[in-house]
């Protein structure tokens, strides 16, 4: 339960954090806030032989507004997160989300960046950015360039980020004011990875649903997002009998595999469960 | 090797270890501060829970050497002047501990928990304690302590 060796190195630029990355042709691992790396290193399931440490790179952590949305710097701590004014107003579904990831001790280090690029289906954060449609900047040798939340998660614990590039902003719409959203999920503990998320949002306009958005955290693969269950909000409003038949729709949308914390029926049962308590909270939320 | 410089409780350490050293290894085998507890070693448990720059983190999936220059507080940091810190005085009023393994764990997590929330309520105390694991299963009388605690600390003792 001790890692395997490795070198370290603790850049304090994105610049020298790439030129470590390219020396190392791939055998080297991005060490963000490290809650799920570590654990990796000391089980030896990773194996890199050099470990490029973020944390000393002060101009990744920074949440800043910008045009119609927010940007967040990769490393980002996840407390950070909960109790910042701009994400809580701009976009309280992060916030929310927030408080289900992992415990407070672990939220002290965790980023956003580090959360995203790991992509467990179970994490929050990989279903807040599917849901509100956000995108990722990722820098390598060759540029930058960015990349839209569905693009981004291939399979479990993988995105189409390559092995030298380095994730460096999250960017994410602002949601307009009077927007309904909220995260529901399931865990046997509170701060375990959830057998299954839901985040949802709901534009109102009077009984009618202008936009809603539905993506899920536990199942599949990745965070998926449940647009047909979506169009039949924005087509029959959010009344009780939408919001049963959109819950209803959601089962049918996901995939989920069986694992020791649940089986794959369970899995889908939750998931209507879930989407529906959700959305009757989204809409509680919600004016317009 | 590499040179690890840090203050732990006050107190300016200095010690040279490989970048794989966990952080706790450091701070009970280099520094030789036992009251840490190293539990899972995989970032589950929380009994190696400290305070790191004055927020609490686990120190088994921490390296270190990323601790070079960083302020930490251990269990050891809690009694001040002889005397034992409130959290600790309610732990041992209200039963907060059976065999004690999880006790530092629980006091450190505790102590960032009510920095941020000084009138927790029931379910807020124990969703703030899910952090760290106690298989004495003696969750009611932490849950106690941590509210009595929380009481003291607010009346400003």
């Amino acid at each position: 339960m001790k890692p395997p060796k490795f070198e370290y190195h603790a850049p304090r630029t994105v610049d020298e954090a790439l030129a470590l990355l390219g020396r190392y042709g791939g055998d080297a691992k991005v060490l963000a806030g490290g809650q799920s790396l570590m654990p990796l290193l000391n089980f030896r399931l990773a194996r890199p032989a050099a470990l490029v440490d973020l944390n000393r790179i002060p101009s990744l952590a920074f949440i800043e507004e910008s045009g119609g949305g927010v940007r967040l710097g990769a490393m980002t701590r996840q407390r950070t997160i909960e109790f910042s004014p701009v994400i809580a107003q701009r976009v309280p579904l992060l916030k929310e989300a927030t408080r289900w990831v992992g415990h407070l001790p672990i939220r002290t280090r965790g980023t956003v960046g580090g959360s995203i690029a790991h992509a467990d289906p179970s994490a929050e954060y990989p279903a807040v950015l599917t849901a509100l449609e956000g995108e990722v900047v990722a820098r390598g040798a060759k540029g930058e360039r960015v990349i839209k939340a569905a693009d981004l998660f291939q399979t479990y614990l993988t995105t189409n980020l390559t092995p030298d590039e380095i994730l460096t902003e999250v960017r994410l719409p602002a949601m307009a004011a009077g927007t309904g959203y909220a995260l529901e999920e399931f865990a046997r503990r509170h701060g375990d990875f959830a057998i299954i998320g839901i985040a949802a949002v709901v534009v109102r306009d009077g009984q009618r649903c202008k936009t809603a958005r539905l993506a899920t955290a536990g199942a599949g693969p990745v965070p998926v997002r449940l647009r047909a269950a979506e169009e039949i909000l924005e087509r029959d409003g959010l009344g009780e009998a939408a919001i049963d038949a959109a819950a209803r729709k959601a089962t049918e949308l996901v995939d989920p595999d069986s694992d020791i914390h649940g089986s794959a029926d369970y899995r889908r049962h939750l998931t209507g469960v879930l989407t529906k308590r959700a959305l009757v909270r989204a809409m509680g939320v919600a004016r317009g | 090797m590499m040179t690890v410089r840090l203050k732990v409780n006050g107190v300016a350490h200095e010690g040279r270890c490989e970048p794989r050293k966990l952080l706790v290894d450091f701070i009970r085998e280099d520094l030789g501060l036992t009251g840490t507890h190293v539990g899972c070693e995989h970032g589950i448990c929380g009994a190696c829970t400290i305070m790191v720059n004055g927020e609490s983190a686990r120190s088994c999936i921490m390296l270190a050497v990323q601790a070079d220059g960083a302020e930490l507080m251990t269990v050891e940091g809690l009694m001040q002047d002889g005397k034992l810190h409130p959290l600790q005085e309610a732990f041992r009023e209200h039963h907060g501990l059976q065999c004690g393994f999880c006790t530092p764990g629980m006091l450190m997590t505790a102590l960032d928990f009510l920095r941020t929330n000084p009138s927790p309520s029931d379910g807020e105390i124990r969703e703030g304690i899910s952090a760290v694991l106690c298989r004495c299963t003696g969750y009611q009388g932490i849950v106690n302590a941590v509210r009595a605690a929380a009481a003291t600390l607010r009346g400003g003792r």
